[in-house]
């Protein structure tokens, strides 16, 4: 009876972040096209409900109702569980993200592992969907998108150790307790990891195969990549991944480099301004997910060899150098190390 | 625990179905995918027995790098399956015997009376920290030799393949960015005077 009650509760929590976070993706496709039509002088979708707010919902249900092609001489059973592939790591890596002190649905203390691993997998929801379309195009967009993603990985790993240096643990809720201090928003880790910082900001974008790294579909190149194929259901659950992965790398970089729910005037004023709030997490990540619409808008896209050159020949170094500065600075004492 | 006995059993059923695809199914893509799936079973399986440090590094080297960089390769190939399957009665005796020398040996190992679980003490469960902690620990403090030495000898891998698969070609051209990027506009453009025929008309 106990453990019954233990795998319900359990079931309702992960509701109570995933229901939300799904609501979350609706508002941010709307959110993408009217913050891109502000930045190229047009308005976006605004006719259906106030500002056009029940867009995403009107495009769920158009969705929904078209027919799900499968193209002759794919492979059925992987052409259908690819989406679910994308969409499922998109999800779990969610239960050990802390919203505020003791609110996650799982503190385990390797969490910056399991979110490594988590997001890790989402490549194979982009690999089989391009292998079992049985098409060149989503080939070719399958391939970039599985090198592109091993490369940055390197990088994104590099840039989390030199965090987990600095903290001093795994465990992302420490990660976070480690940045408090007396000096507000000087006290979080971007200023000591800056180049970290900066990597990590950039590889999760390539990660997340959005522009100007978005070779995976690169319209002008491969049509649409790896999901050229895929219609109806099956291309919004691959839409639902990708903006979910975006939500998830903007709260990653909040909660890492930013300060998490701390506040930004920690220890300079008193008040609820001073105080740390899920609120200050919600706005980091909310500014994040801003910037990942405000570079789809200014860069042109990358060229293939280039994303490469810059992954491996750039970043890999860089996070490597920095990795030895962060341990530097924490044995001298510069940087105080979290317990 | 009911939950962790059903998990288990589940868990463990899942592993050894997808043990079997790898060497049943015939796509090759397929098989490979079973492999992923009875990596990400026994690393469940790993932490239901707390051991959340393997179970992780499991997912994250293996399903996450290492099968990627399998999936790239066997998807570029292009495996007729029929012809496989050609050999398998002229092969099956010799498959046999490996087969059942191997169940051999393994029969001989376990039940010997070097093996089996009364043969070893339980080890003492990891009782402040997790165990990421203490492997940690004991790798970069006891173990930090093995360890390194280990690490070189990855590395001494890692250059041989690459030295011994890069075949510099003739011919090939490369850009140098760095070259790129120092041009300035006086080493590409020329800027030409040409006199005007004539001045009749005022053009310039």
């Amino acid at each position: 009876m106990d453990d019954l009650v233990l795998v319900a509760w359990t079931l309702l929590k992960v509701l109570l972040v995933t229901v939300p976070l799904i609501l979350c993706v609706a508002f941010y496709t709307l959110a993408e096209r009217r913050v891109i039509g502000y930045m190229q002088v047009r308005l976006g979708p605004m006719h259906i409900g106030p500002w056009g707010l029940l867009q995403p919902f009107a495009d769920v249900f158009k969705m929904l109702f078209k027919e799900l092609v499968i193209p002759s001489n794919a492979d059925r059973f992987l052409y259908v569980i690819a989406p679910l592939l994308a969409l499922a790591p998109a999800f779990a890596a969610w239960a050990v993200v802390p919203f505020s002190e003791g609110v996650a649905l799982s503190q385990i203390d390797a969490g910056l592992l399991y979110l490594l691993a988590m997001t890790s997998l989402g490549v194979y929801g982009v690999i089989l969907a391009g292998w079992a379309s049985n098409s060149k195009y989503a080939f070719l967009g399958a391939m970039r998108s599985a090198a592109q993603i091993v490369s940055y990985e390197i990088a994104m790993g590099f840039a989390l150790v030199g965090v987990l240096i600095a903290a001093g643990s795994l465990n992302l809720e420490k990660i976070v307790l480690a940045q408090a201090g007396n000096l507000g928003f000087l006290e979080w880790f971007w200023l000591p990891l800056l180049p970290l910082f900066l990597v990590y900001l950039i590889s999760g974008v390539a990660e997340t195969n959005r522009a100007p790294f978005d070779v995976a579909e690169g319209e002008s190149e491969i049509v649409a990549g790896f999901h050229v194929e895929y219609s109806g259901s099956a291309f919004a659950v691959f839409f639902l991944a990708e903006y979910a992965n975006m939500i998830l790398i903007s709260f990653l970089t909040a909660l890492l480099f930013m300060g998490g729910w701390l506040s930004p005037f920690q220890g300079l004023i008193g008040g609820p301004l001073g105080a740390p709030s899920p609120v200050w997490l919600l706005a980091k990540a909310a500014f994040f997910m801003f910037c990942f619409l405000w570079f789809r808008a200014t860069f042109p896209r990358y060229r293939y060899d280039q994303i490469m050159r810059l992954g491996w020949k750039i970043f890999i170094p860089i996070t490597i150098v920095w990795i030895a500065v962060a341990a530097v600075l924490v044995v001298t004492g510069v940087l105080e190390r979290g317990t | 625990m009911v939950v962790e006995q059903v998990l288990f059993f589940a868990l463990g059923g899942m592993l050894l179905l997808a043990g079997l695809g790898v060497v049943t199914l015939k796509n090759p893509v397929h098989a490979a995918m079973s492999l992923v799936l009875t990596f990400f079973t026994s690393s469940m399986l790993w932490i239901l027995l707390r051991a959340e440090f393997l179970g992780i590094v499991l997912i994250l080297v293996y399903v996450g790098a290492v099968m990627v960089l399998f999936l790239f390769v066997v998807m570029m190939l292009d495996i007729n399956v029929t012809p496989l399957r050609e050999g398998f009665a002229r092969f099956l005796p010799v498959g046999a015997t490996v087969a059942a020398l191997m169940a051999v040996q393994m029969i001989m190992v376990l039940s010997s009376k070097h093996f089996g679980f009364d043969q070893f003490a339980q080890p003492a469960a990891v009782t402040e920290g997790s165990n990421t902690e203490a492997l940690g620990l004991e790798l970069y403090t006891n173990y930090v030799y093995p360890f390194e030495i280990a690490a070189v000898i990855l590395l001494v891998a890692i250059v041989a393949a690459i030295t011994l698969t890069h075949r510099k070609r003739e011919g090939g051209k490369t850009q140098n960015i760095d070259k790129q990027v120092q041009v300035r506009r006086d080493d590409r453009l020329r800027i030409v005077k040409v006199a005007s025929e004539s001045n009749e008309g005022g053009g310039t």
